[in-house]
């Protein structure tokens, strides 16, 4: 299972800040995003606005970035601590 | 340079830290400290909570490579910094900054740098609930200003 982890906003919208996706091959990240969004619209369209970065095992990716089964793909909007 | 940085789940003492953080010192004669606290009243003007999320792992090792690049700009003996994640309420303290060198300007102008860092380039997300409901903050672009001059900066600064 690949770990989605949204933050911020984000969680809030998928109502927890983790879910799993079985991926039974690797898919871009911005190709997770539309099946996301196929199920839940605000989330999806949530997910691509520009602010909204992805990080991939840790490591700032972009749409192109390939996840596979087992990998941690974070969704990071606008920072904001102190 | 001596480093510690800490994600703190529960409250904890500024004064006290940065007692520690001095008796740790051997050759510095300046030591400059922030710290920052919650608003006892919100941009709404009630009484407000805040909370404060981050990506474990990733946000620590933003905050060390930002000290790697404090390291190379000024001549510091040590560093720290503690940064509060959870529920807080009012006066709780929220982030601490300390930074410790020969001399004063290196001391202020670390600490205004990683400060600024924290502010808005940390991986960080704080959400204010007041009486108005929960709100996601966002960096001012004041902030994303300040973090933006030390990108022009020549290594020491002005």
């Amino acid at each position: 299972m690949a770990r989605l982890l949204f933050f911020g906003r984000l969680g809030d919208l998928v109502g927890g800040i983790e879910r799993t996706l079985n991926l039974s091959q690797p898919h871009m990240v911005r190709d997770l995003i539309a099946v996301i969004e196929a199920g839940d619209r605000l989330l999806g369209s949530a997910l691509q606005e520009d602010r909204v970065r992805y990080a991939l095992n840790g490591v700032i990716v972009d749409g192109e970035a390939l996840v596979e089964q087992d990998d941690e793909l974070a969704f990071l909007p606008p920072v904001s601590g102190g | 340079m001596l480093r510690q940085i800490r994600i703190a789940e529960q409250p904890f003492d500024p004064e006290a830290e940065i007692a520690s953080f001095r008796k740790a010192l051997r050759d510095s004669g300046a030591i400059v400290t922030f710290t920052g606290q919650v608003r006892p009243i919100s941009s709404d003007g009630s009484v407000s909570t805040l909370s404060l999320q981050h990506y474990p792992g990733m946000t620590e090792r933003g905050i060390e490579a930002m000290l790697d690049d404090a390291a190379t700009r000024w001549p510091l003996e040590a560093v720290l910094v503690i940064h509060r994640v959870g529920d807080m309420v009012p006066h709780d303290a929220i982030v601490l900054v300390a930074t410790a060198s020969k001399h004063r300007r290196a001391a202020f102008q670390s600490a205004d740098f990683l400060m600024d860092y924290l502010k808005s380039r940390a991986l960080f997300w704080k959400s204010e609930t007041s009486a108005a409901g929960k709100l996601w903050v966002e960096p001012r672009e004041a902030d994303y200003a300040d973090a933006a001059r030390w990108d022009e900066e020549p290594p020491g600064g002005r």
